[in-house]
């Protein structure tokens, strides 16, 4: 993507316009929102291969019973940074530089709304993963004490690079806060004459729910690791029993900004399916009043689930009820999305190009994983549910191939405009069927290693788990290579290697972005379009 | 379509695969499926689990399947022309409400089991669990009754030296026993950082929350061994924690508390010996070793150099060499905001003054100390 400009034709009564700048200029000075989405989207691909290495040690040493490749404690660091990785770095910036390219295309505006604002809040964010991995070479190592980091491990008990691992976590919150500043500013005031707010395409009502998701909750997580920060340095006792604070708070903090992180790492693929699925039954979206106001219902009942995550802690059997229902609740809102997009599909007229075949095993495989979450909401199973792999397995489904496939539907979807030409579509059809077989490999047999009994995050399993874990193993590996060919597809792509495309790039697709030139041009909608 | 039909492929397997997890599930096979346990809870847990899984189903069959049926027929390649309906005001009403009422159905069994398994009330025997890293105490309430609970299985098993046993990292040093029958409440707490307690068999699974006491209890019906895990993260060794409960009809059990009892006032009485007599240097170093790598080198590893930056090492340090009473009393009292625990309760004080001679002796800490069990016994009673 990053030549996509240089051949491009200034019109003459374009030529206030700079081109891009050269070198390496162009990307660290860079306030243009294309440039900026692209730079977000190759930051978070890198994460993800990072974070997939760790994987792949987790699972290297998961292969067979007893310890052969890692000691505990480095087992625990893998862990715990494999996912803060993968969530911070790899899914909230991927939505991101999507939202960064598609946002001011889809409402016809020249680019974000504060441009500035938009590259300092990419940029530190290559800092704040650089201080994470870093403390992993500290003496005594990284952090140890699961992405969910739950005092007292991550206080008293935890070593010297937590004070490395909040002020990452700090970053990673400005970053993101400033990002969904931009998002709302942009949406908000920025929108083509004639777009009112139930003409905006979906993908751009998910990130606006979105943004003011992570308003609400990014403050929080900065609140709870300061908190984390000062418990361990400076003396408090917010989660010390001893000194009059409670552990449990913790998570009670941790976990009112954990329930919508969930919904923030969703929201947006909604949006993407709901662009996908019209284009290729070639049918307009089902429901769309109805998806607007689900998306809507599911950020607001996310501010009220939180404590599922905690049935286990000893709330009061009141509390655990509330919670319960209010779990629960959450699947009509989904359901209804589900059914809309089965809706769309039903007597379109469809065609199964590769980002269609992401979006479909996205519904189903998202699917999977909402049910197992239902099974989860109740109560007294979840007890048995409760931190073994069957919570692994859901909240796999609904991430990877919930949030990642949807990234890689749009990546396939709008790549074609972005660099104006047809991916390699032999090495895309590899890229889906590699991954979509073995991510089932790798994922579908933890339920069944979670209900027989296997606690999550332990280095080393009982006999009765060995021969599932060794299916899971390999699974695992082959979605990590399967992600190679994904990386050579992007590659040649941004290299220009295709065929040329249309504006309208696939046939049935609709909407300001493909009326525009393919590739994107450097700057777009210098007079806003109107909207009938 | 070449793809379709691989995606039709694709997905009949996965279909297979969740309708064969469902025939398994019938016959309770536990390396597939929860199991169903020997209380009355625990089946009625299992039998909630099952009914959500076959709704779960039931809804995947209806929705993909009209999906399957939708991409078979409304393909572009059959020449079909797309229709352009977009919303349906009745049909989204109905499949806002049915899901409704579908949750209603399952509410409703789910709260009555909660309410059932969150009532403590009227126990038989109260037993008090206390997690630490990484081990479990338990307390009998009505009795002296007090000890530690180990991993039994060997380092070398879990080093891949020697071959895994049939419960390998299943196995425990001393097993909670209780009584069949009867309705055990366990109040649940932890020393240091935030363990859970669970025992699938029983359906019970309570954190122990430093500073505070959870509720859980059980009826166990069939006599039996059963073993669980320690099933929230509590650092380096969470996954070498297990729980091993052996349930006895109610006269085995008082055979065992007897026993148990006389074996308390035993070791009493050999302390009582031992607090007189002086071991020898090699007695005290050869036990010092074992109750060591027992104990101590989970942290502080078997050469004693711990792990840098997060448990100190012993080989060459300044209290192992020189603060002989500092020694004696950090083993004795553990170091408040640190990983270090108090061990008087988990070693008797012929053991803390063998682990005191030998890591003052060991890996050329070459200090010539000798600490006997009543140099311990004085320095615990402030003598």
């Amino acid at each position: 993507m990053s030549s996509a400009t240089e051949t491009l034709q200034h019109d003459a009564h374009d030529d206030h316009h700079h081109g891009p700048a050269k070198g390496i200029k162009r990307w660290l000075l860079t306030t243009n929102h294309k440039d900026i989405g692209t730079l977000y989207l190759w930051f978070s691909f890198i994460m993800f291969l990072t974070g997939g290495a760790m994987a792949m040690v987790i699972r290297a040493e998961l292969f067979q019973p007893g310890l052969q490749i890692v000691d505990p404690q480095f087992f625990n660091q893998m862990t715990t940074v494999h996912g803060l990785i993968m969530v911070f770095g790899a899914v909230m910036p991927a939505f991101t530089g999507l939202a960064n390219w598609l946002i001011p295309m889809m409402i016809g505006a020249p680019d974000m709304a504060l441009p500035r604002m938009n590259n300092w809040s990419f940029w530190i964010l290559p800092f704040a993963f650089l201080i994470l991995l870093s403390s992993l070479f500290v003496e005594g190592g990284g952090p140890a004490f699961g992405w969910t980091f739950y005092a007292p491990l991550s206080t008293t008990y935890s070593g010297d690079s937590t004070a490395l691992f909040v002020f990452s976590v700090h970053i990673m919150g400005i970053s993101s806060i400033m990002g969904a500043i931009n998002v709302i500013v942009t949406i908000w005031n920025m929108r083509a004459p004639g777009m009112t707010w139930m003409k905006m395409p979906m993908f751009v009502w998910t990130w606006l729910i979105t943004a003011f998701l992570l308003i609400a909750v990014m403050p929080v997580l900065a609140g709870v690791v300061t908190m984390v920060l000062t418990d361990k340095y400076f003396g408090t006792s917010f989660f010390n029993a001893a000194g009059g604070g409670d552990p449990v708070m913790f998570q009670h903090i941790f976990w009112f900004f954990g329930h919508p992180e969930v919904y923030i790492m969703i929201l947006p693929a909604f949006g993407i399916i709901s662009h996908i699925i019209p284009t290729f039954a070639r049918k307009p979206l089902f429901g769309y009043a109805s998806m607007v106001y689900a998306t809507a219902s599911i950020a607001l009942l996310s501010f009220i689930v939180w404590a599922h995550h905690m049935f286990t802690t000893g709330m009061p059997v009141a509390a655990e009820m509330f919670f319960m229902f209010a779990t629960m609740l959450i699947s009509v809102p989904t359901g209804v999305k589900v059914f809309n997009w089965v809706a769309t599909m039903w007597r379109g007229a469809m065609t199964f190009e590769i980002p269609m075949l992401f979006a479909i095993a996205f519904v189903i495989l998202f699917t999977i994983g909402g049910l197992s979450g239902l099974m989860l909401a109740i109560t007294p199973v979840d007890f048995q549910y409760h931190d073994t792999y069957f919570v692994v397995a859901h909240f796999h489904y609904v991430l990877v191939t919930g949030a990642v496939f949807s990234i890689m539907a749009a990546a396939y979807y709008w790549l074609p405009k972005w660099t104006g030409v047809m991916f390699d579509i032999t090495l895309a059809k590899w890229h889906f069927w590699a991954s979509l077989i073995s991510v089932n490999v790798l994922f579908f047999p933890m339920h069944f290693v979670g209900l027989a009994g296997m606690p999550r995050r332990i280095p080393d399993y009982a006999l009765q788990f060995a021969d599932f874990n060794k299916w899971i193993s390999i699974g695992g590996f082959a979605f990590g290579l399967s992600q190679l060919i994904f990386l050579a597809l992007l590659i040649k792509a941004c290299r220009k290697k295709g065929e040329p495309v249309t504006d309208q790039v696939w046939d049935g697709a609709e909407g300001l972005e493909w009326e525009i030139p393919s590739p994107a041009p450097y700057h777009t909608f210098d007079t806003p379009p109107v909207v009938k | 379509m070449g793809l379709l039909k691989g995606t039709i492929g694709a997905l009949i397997s996965l279909f297979v695969s969740v309708s064969v997890f469902a025939q398994s599930a019938e016959t309770a096979r536990s390396d597939l499926n929860l199991r169903q346990g020997v209380t009355e809870i625990s089946s009625q847990v299992y039998d909630l689990h099952m009914l959500m899984f076959y709704i779960c189903i039931g809804i995947g069959v209806l929705v993909f399947g009209i999906m399957f049926i939708s991409m078979f027929l409304h393909r572009k390649s059959r020449g079909v022309k797309p229709a352009n309906f977009h919303e349906s005001v009745k049909v989204e009403i109905a499949w806002t409400v049915a899901p409704f009422v579908i949750l209603v159905l399952m509410a409703i069994p789910a709260a009555n089991t909660l309410i059932a398994m969150e009532d403590t009330s009227e126990a038989d025997l109260t037993i008090l669990v206390t997690g630490s890293q990484w081990k479990w105490h338990y307390k009998y309430m009505d009795s002296d009754i007090e000890y530690f609970s180990n991993l039994a299985t060997q380092r070398e098993q879990i080093k891949n030296k020697f071959s895994k046993g049939e419960n390998y990292l299943l196995e425990v040093d001393r097993p909670l026993v209780i009584p069949t029958g009867q309705k055990v409440r366990f109040l649940i707490t932890s020393d240091d950082v935030i363990h859970s307690w669970w025992v699938p068999d029983f359906a019970v699974k309570k954190d122990a929350n430093p500073g505070f006491i959870n509720e859980a209890w059980t009826n166990v019906i069939e006599p039996g061994v059963y073993r669980g895990q320690c099933a929230e993260l509590c650092g380096k060794d969470h996954g070498f924690m297990p729980i091993v409960v052996i349930a006895k009809d109610p006269t085995d059990y008082n055979a065992w508390k007897s026993e148990k009892i006389a074996a308390i006032e035993e070791a009493k009485a050999e302390e009582e010996r031992l607090l007189a007599m002086n071991m020898s240097m090699d007695d005290l170093m050869a036990n010092g070793k074992k109750q060591y790598l027992a104990k101590c080198a989970a942290c502080h590893q078997p050469n004693g150099e711990g792990l840098p930056g997060v448990f100190p090492s012993i080989k060459g340090s300044a209290i192992a060499l020189n603060d002989k009473v500092g020694h004696i009393d950090i083993i004795l009292n553990g170091r408040a905001g640190t990983a270090m625990q108090s061990f008087s309760k988990q070693l008797t004080l012929s053991e803390i003054a063998a682990v005191v001679t030998y890591t003052r002796n060991a890996w050329g800490n070459d200090t010539g100390d000798i600490i006997q069990a009543k140099d311990v016994f004085m320095q615990a009673n402030g003598k």
